[in-house]
């Protein structure tokens, strides 16, 4: 049972950080119909900047307090982010409204491969960490429950709480604010929000400045877990199943469906792994992805495509 | 309750639309004014929604100028549309369906708020103080409306004819000087349509909102508007009260047909 649990919350922090790019994948969809195929190489990008500034700015600034370095460095990964989605909005997608989703497609695979290149050239190609000082060390829990009791990384437990946090965050935002009712107005129909004097243009910088922001939060959780490098634009595709399982229109659902397959990736591999020889945590999302294609095709939270002949 | 019209507040000039090959529009002039229910009638693509949205800057015709409470443009932008005080409904509604009909109202104050985000979100003083006044404002249209039990639910679940209202009063909330109404009756029973005209009518003597509306039920549209503009296959075949329009040899040829 102690086992269980283990394997359990190690799936579910696993799954918040799927969780946290499934949404960037969400908000950006939501708001502009754009499946973002750059959200991984978004992440990797935020992450790579992350980690050069929180390397430069004890360099030459001279501030050597690794908080207030951290805290810069994060702002100013965050101002360039900022920067990256006004142009991607205003050089690529502004030009390409109302075009078939097929070639917004494109174009976003085409902005994913140069950012990619525009990240390694500025920021280089190498293994960087990022160190934002989480403890390391696991601790045991729940030590009277169980023999021997259940070993937690802190590490997993803080990143939890810094994703939770945001989902908080995003959740004030859209529910509390007009600009958050702004954005769930654009995302219901664009027609209607102009009607309304609602600027289109300004929410989908909006949107892809949040959609930023929350791959620099995943980027930095994942850089300091496994260090920032080239492979980490491939979360993207780890991310791909959830927002089927999830749905490509619900926030909710990119939390669960990254939980769901988290949990479902650790215990598959830990419990059915031996029967088949291992290796079941690379493919397993995916099946069960192409599972729920098969059977509930909005997914779990998505709305219902209804269309009339 | 005699309300008095005013002077030209929306004067359309010259307006030609064509999509491609298609003449949407060809050479179209009338004029609204001020708090007055103006009437755009014809059969089915005569191009009424055409015109509504040239007005709202959804379309850019290819001739012809549009002029706005002295300022003339060639075309209109959605957004400066919006803000300049004209607001609109739609045919097939448009509304934010997973928002709830407070919501919906909300957004259409979006351009009156002025407090900013951080402030909104931490819910400081004024921003809070703010909220509650377009809160207050939009409760008023709901009261106005008559949907006051249905306040929360999600848009997407109510009945058509209430859809409408909310379509209505979205618009409302912001407050129009020229509300355009894009077949506000369309698909209504007869019960519907009856508080739809009263809506129509109180919004235009109340609160002496303009109102220019499309519609291709004559009975209607005869009933409640000042002066009507009917158009065939694109062009104003004919320009005046309703009587006048009722009378109108070549109008009666396009809605019965004609002998030869």
């Amino acid at each position: 049972m102690a086992f269980f649990l283990e394997t359990l919350f190690g799936g579910l922090m696993a799954g918040m950080l799927y969780s946290l790019v499934a949404l960037g994948f969400v908000l950006i969809y939501k708001a502009s119909g754009v499946f973002n195929f750059a959200q991984g190489a978004m992440v990797l990008f935020a992450a790579l900047a992350m980690a050069r500034f929180s390397e430069w700015v004890p360099l030459y600034t001279g501030i050597t307090d690794p908080i207030a370095a951290n805290l810069i460095a994060f702002a100013g990964a965050g101002v360039v982010m900022f920067v990256v989605a006004w142009v991607i909005e205003s050089v690529v997608l502004r030009h390409l409204v109302n075009q078939e989703g097929t070639t917004l497609l494109m174009a976003t695979l085409g902005i994913a491969y140069f950012l990619e290149g525009l990240g390694q050239t500025l920021f280089g190609s190498d293994i960087y960490k990022i160190d934002i000082g989480m403890p390391k060390d696991p601790v045991m829990i729940l030590e009277s429950a169980f023999e021997g009791g259940i070993l937690i990384n802190k590490e997993d437990f803080y990143a939890a709480l810094i994703a939770a946090a945001l989902v908080v965050l995003l959740s004030i935002f859209f529910q509390k604010t007009s600009t958050g009712r702004a954005l769930r107005a654009v995302a219901d129909d664009h027609q209607a929000a102009q009607s309304i004097g609602i600027p289109l243009n300004r929410i989908w910088v909006i949107v892809w400045c949040v959609a930023g922001v929350v791959a620099l939060v995943a980027g930095m959780i994942w850089g300091s877990k496994l260090g920032v490098q080239f492979s980490l634009t491939t979360i993207a595709l780890r991310a791909l199943p959830v927002v089927i399982l999830g749905g490509l229109t619900s926030v909710p659902g990119a939390i669960v469906g990254g939980l769901i397959i988290g949990v479902g990736e650790k215990l598959s591999e830990v419990f059915l792994g031996p029967y088949v020889g291992g290796g079941i945590e690379i493919w397993f999302a995916y099946v069960l992805a192409l599972g729920f294609l098969l059977i509930r095709p909005q997914g779990l939270f998505g709305e219902k495509i209804i269309d009339r002949v | 309750m005699s309300k008095k019209i005013g002077d030209v507040i929306l004067d359309v000039k010259n307006i030609s639309l064509s999509f491609g090959g298609v003449k949407a529009l060809t050479d179209i002039s009338f004029n609204v004014r001020e708090h007055e229910v103006r009437a755009i009638i014809g059969p089915n693509g005569a191009g009424k929604s055409s015109m509504l949205n040239c007005i709202n800057g959804v379309y850019k015709p290819q001739q012809g100028s549009i002029t706005f409470r002295g300022k003339t443009f060639g075309h209109m932008d959605s957004h400066q549309v919006a803000v300049m005080g004209i607001g609109r409904t739609f045919q097939n509604l448009a509304l934010f369906k997973g928002m709830s009909v407070i919501d919906n109202i909300m957004t259409g104050r979006n351009l009156k708020i002025k407090s900013n985000l951080l402030m909104q979100a931490l819910r400081i003083g004024p921003a809070q103080r703010e909220e509650e006044f377009h809160r207050e404002k939009v409760e008023h249209i709901i009261d106005f409306l008559e949907i006051q039990a249905f306040r929360k639910t999600p848009v997407g679940q109510l009945p058509y004819g209430l859809q409408k209202r909310v379509d209505l009063g979205r618009a409302l909330a912001m407050e129009p000087q020229v509300l355009l109404l894009d077949e506000p009756m369309a698909g209504m029973n007869v019960e519907e349509k009856q508080d739809m005209c009263r809506f129509v009518l109180d919004v235009n003597q109340e609160f002496g909102t303009t109102v220019v509306l499309i519609e291709h039920d004559m009975g209607v549209v005869m009933d409640i508007s000042d002066r009507v503009v009917v158009l065939d296959y694109g062009k104003k075949i004919g320009d005046g009260t309703p009587d006048e329009v009722r009378n109108n040899e070549e109008v009666i040829s396009a809605y019965l047909g004609t002998s030869h």
